[in-house]
C-alpha cells in the first residue's frame, strides 16, 4: 500500500471513530438539501436543465482549442496579459515574477481552487509576499493553517465556537458565537487589507469565449474588492472553465447557485474583460489571466472520461456521497474532495498513488444522479479501477480473482465450496470477531449472518423430484 | 424458493439452469474486467434459450442488464451480451413493468420500512415498483424511513476493503430505520440485507431484514 492510501486509510479510520463530527457534518447538509431542493423546483425542469448544461459543456470541451483561443484574444484585444501554463510550476513562477515586477509586498485573494491546486499560496509566502484569503471560510481555514475541507464550504467542519476560539486567539477578539459579529471581526481585518494589498489574486467559476470574460460567482463581495482594488489582479483559470457563449451564463449562473450552495443566485456575479480601460475611474492597472493544464489535456484526451472536465466546481457530489459525509474533506489529502476528486485525482496526480479513492466507493451512484452537469462519475470510478489493474496487476488480488472464476466456471465446485462453508460457519463463529477469524474485515463491527441451512439448489432438486 | 412460489402462482413455467453461478460482478467491481468476462460468458451461454431471465437482486440485475453491455464492447459475443441483458430482470421490475402486476396476492401483517438498493434504484431505475407491490399487500403497513436512497454501505469488496467506512454508512441507515419503528426492513438487494442485518445485529436491535420476495410469497 502506498504512504497516500496508508494515510488515507488512517483518516478516514480517525475521522468515522468521530461520531461528533459525523453528526455536525450531517446536520450541516440537511439544510443544504431542504433549499437546494425549494430551489431545483423553480427551474422549469431540472433535468431538461442539466441536459442542456452538460451539452454546452460537451460542446466547450470537445472545441476546446477553438474556445480557449477566442477567449484568450479577446481579453488581449482589451490589453488584458494571457499567459498559458502547462502545469503548476510555470503558474508560479509566474506569478511571482509579476509580483516581483511589481514591488508587491501584501496579496490578497479571493478563493480558487485551482489556485489550491497548485499550492499558490505557499510559494507566494515562501518567496517573501503576505497573502491573505479574502472568503470568510477560507480566510478560517488559512489561519488554522488548513486546507479547504470542502470545495465550496471550506470551513463547513467548524462549529462557530471553534471559530471565535480560532479568533481569540489569532486576532485578540472577544469570544463570541453570533455569526454576524464573527463576520464582522474578519472584515475589520480584512477592509485593512484590501487597501493595504497591491495585487489581487483570484480564481474563475467561468470564462466566456464569446466575449473574452471571466465570471465569478460570490456571496460576500470580497472577490469584487480582492479584483478592482489592488493595482494588478490576476486570475488563474482552469481551462475546462470555457463557456462558448455569454448567455449560456443565463442557465450556469443559476445552476451553480442551486446545486453548489441550495441558492436562487447568488449575491454577486461579476463578469471581468480586463484592466481598467481609459476613462474608466476605477479597476486594476494590470489584469493577468493565467489559463492552467496542469494534466487536465491528458483528461480530454481519454475518451471515456472527458465528461469529469465538465465540472463547474459546485460541490454537489460531496453533499450526498455517503463516503464523504462520513470520513470528511481533509481525509481524502486531495484538493477537490469526494466523487469528482476520486475521478480526477488519478488523473491529475499519478493513477497508482491515487486509485485507493476509487476503490474507497460503495459505487452508490448518488454522486452521478446529483451532478447538474451529468458526468458518469460513479462509473469513472469504475473504469479508474480497471485501469488501475490493467497497468499493474495486484498480485494478491490477482490470485484471489483468478481463484474467483475457476470456481465460478465450475458450478459443482461452486456448490462443493458452499457446502464446505456450511460445515465451517459454526467453528468461525466460536472465533467471530477475533484475530483468528478469516472473516474479521466483516466481523469485527458486524455480524455475519448464517448461510441458509439448505441451498436453494438442493431445495430445488428435492423438488423437481416430487 | 420465495420468487418461484411468486411467479408460480401468477401462471409462469420457472426454470433454473443448475449449471449458473455467479455474474461475476465482484471481479468487474475490483477493476478485473478479463476475469469478469470469463465468468459472464458461461452464464449468457446458459441463458440463452430462456425467455425471460428474472434475478432476485437488484445489483446483480445491474450487472447483467447495464455492464454486460459495457463489458462486452467491442467483443464478439456483444450481441448476445446485449440480448440477455434485454429480456433480464430484476424481480420487482419484472412483476410491475413487465407483467403490470401489482398485486400478488399476498398477506403480511406489521410494519415496515423500505430500503433502496443503489444498483437497484439508480442503474436499474426502481424507485417505485418494490413499493408499489408492497403497498397492495394486506395488513403491511409501508413506513419510509428518513433518506431511503442514501447507501448501507454495502458496496461488495468495498465492505471489507474499507470496513470502517462501510460500518458508519450502515450505522447511518440503522440509525434510520430504527427512527421509523418499523419491524421490518424490506429490499430488494440481499447484499445490502445482509449489511443491515450484520449492523442490527451487532447493535441488538431488534428490527428483522426480510427480501422483497419473502413478503410477497406470504398469503
Amino acid at each position: 500500500m502506498n504512504v497516500h492510501a496508508k494515510t488515507f486509510n488512517e483518516a478516514a479510520r480517525h475521522q468515522t471513530a468521530d461520531l461528533r463530527q459525523r453528526d455536525w457534518i450531517q446536520k450541516a447538509l440537511a439544510g443544504y438539501y431542504a433549499k437546494r431542493d425549494e430551489f431545483k423546483n423553480r427551474f422549469q425542469s431540472w433535468s431538461g436543465a442539466r441536459d442542456t448544461a452538460a451539452a454546452v459543456k460537451w460542446e466547450a470541451v470537445n472545441h476546446l482549442d477553438r474556445y480557449l483561443d477566442e477567449f484568450a484574444s479577446r481579453l488581449e484585444a482589451r490589453g488584458t496579459r494571457v499567459f498559458w501554463a502547462p502545469d503548476a510550476q510555470a503558474v508560479r513562477d509566474y506569478v511571482v515574477g509579476v509580483a516581483r515586477q511589481h514591488q508587491v509586498r501584501s496579496i490578497i485573494k479571493s478563493k480558487s481552487m485551482t489556485a489550491e491546486e497548485i499550492h499558490l499560496n505557499d510559494t507566494l509566502e515562501q518567496a517573501g509576499f503576505e497573502v491573505v484569503e479574502s472568503d470568510l471560510g477560507e480566510y478560517i481555514v488559512q489561519l488554522r493553517h488548513e486546507p479547504p475541507y470542502h470545495l465550496v464550504f471550506p470551513a463547513m467542519h467548524l462549529t462557530r465556537q471553534q471559530i471565535s476560539d480560532l479568533f481569540q486567539d489569532r486576532l485578540g477578539s472577544e469570544s463570541t458565537d453570533n455569526p454576524e459579529h464573527l463576520t464582522m471581526i474578519a472584515r475589520r481585518v480584512m477592509r485593512r487589507k484590501y487597501c493595504e494589498a497591491d495585487m489581487g489574486i483570484s480564481g474563475a467559476n467561468f470564462a466566456i469565449a464569446e466575449t473574452g470574460m471571466i465570471s465569478i460567482t460570490e456571496n460576500e463581495g470580497n472577490a469584487r474588492l480582492t479584483t478592482s482594488l489592488p493595482k494588478v489582479h490576476v486570475a488563474i483559470v482552469g481551462i475546462e472553465k470555457v463557456l462558448p457563449k455569454l448567455s449560456d451564463l443565463a442557465l450556469f449562473l443559476p445552476m451553480l447557485a442551486t446545486a453548489g450552495a441550495g441558492q436562487p443566485i447568488t449575491c454577486y456575479n461579476t463578469l471581468y474583460g480586463g484592466p481598467r480601460q481609459p476613462g474608466e475611474p476605477d479597476g486594476p492597472e494590470e489584469f493577468h489571466v493565467v489559463l492552467l493544464d496542469n494534466r487536465r489535456t491528458e483528461l480530454l484526451a481519454d475518451a471515456e472520461q472527458r465528461d469529469a472536465l465538465h465540472c463547474i466546481r459546485c460541490g454537489a457530489c460531496l453533499n450526498v456521497c455517503p463516503i464523504f459525509k462520513n470520513i470528511g474533506g481533509h481525509s481524502y489529502g486531495t484538493t477537490y474532495q469526494g466523487p469528482i476528486g476520486s475521478v480526477i485525482t488519478p488523473h491529475l496526480r499519478g493513477l497508482q498513488d491515487w486509485k485507493h479513492l476509487s476503490q474507497a466507493s460503495s459505487l452508490c451512484g448518488a454522486c452521478t444522479e446529483t451532478c447538474p452537469v451529468k458526468i458518469n462519475l460513479h462509473h469513472h470510478l469504475l473504469h479508474n479501477r480497471r485501469n488501475a489493474i490493467q497497468a499493474r496487476p495486484a498480485r494478491f488480488e490477482k490470485l484471489v480473482q483468478t481463484g474467483f472464476v475457476f470456481m465460478m466456471r465450475r458450478p459443482r465446485l461452486y456448490e462443493w465450496a458452499a457446502g464446505i462453508g456450511r460445515i465451517l460457519q459454526p467453528l468461525q463463529r466460536l472465533v467471530q470477531g477475533t484475530v483468528l477469524d478469516p472473516l474479521r474485515a466483516w466481523t469485527k463491527t458486524r455480524s455475519f449472518p448464517p448461510l441458509a441451512e439448505k441451498s436453494f439448489r438442493e431445495l430445488w432438486r428435492k423438488r423437481k423430484k416430487l | 424458493m420465495n420468487i418461484v412460489q411468486v411467479l408460480e402462482r401468477l401462471g409462469h413455467t420457472v426454470d433454473y439452469p443448475e449449471a449458473q453461478t455467479c455474474c461475476g460482478q465482484p471481479a468487474f467491481n475490483s477493476g478485473f474486467w478479463d476475469e469478469a468476462r470469463a465468468v459472464a460468458e458461461r452464464q449468457i451461454a446458459i441463458f440463452q434459450d430462456a425467455e425471460i431471465v428474472v434475478i432476485a437482486s437488484g445489483s446483480c440485475g445491474a450487472m447483467v442488464k447495464v455492464f454486460y453491455p459495457e463489458l462486452f464492447h467491442g467483443h464478439p459475443r456483444e450481441t448476445e451480451a446485449r440480448a440477455l441483458a434485454a429480456k433480464t430482470f430484476e424481480f420487482s421490475d419484472f412483476l410491475v413493468n413487465r407483467l403490470g402486476v401489482l398485486d400478488v396476492g399476498a398477506r403480511f401483517p406489521g410494519r415496515a420500512t423500505f430500503h433502496d438498493g443503489c444498483h437497484g434504484l439508480r442503474e436499474l431505475g426502481l424507485k417505485n415498483p418494490p413499493r408499489q407491490l408492497l403497498q397492495h399487500v394486506r395488513g403491511l403497513e409501508l413506513v419510509e424511513m428518513k433518506e431511503a436512497e442514501t447507501c448501507c454501505g454495502f458496496g461488495g469488496t468495498f465492505a471489507v476493503k474499507f470496513p470502517m467506512i462501510s460500518t458508519a454508512m450502515g450505522e447511518v441507515k440503522c440509525a434510520s430505520i430504527a427512527e421509523t419503528g418499523a419491524e421490518f426492513v424490506i429490499s430488494n438487494d440481499s447484499s445490502c440485507l445482509m449489511q443491515i442485518r450484520g449492523v442490527l445485529e451487532r447493535q441488538g436491535k431488534s428490527v428483522k431484514t426480510l427480501h422483497l420476495a419473502e413478503v410477497l410469497a406470504q398469503t
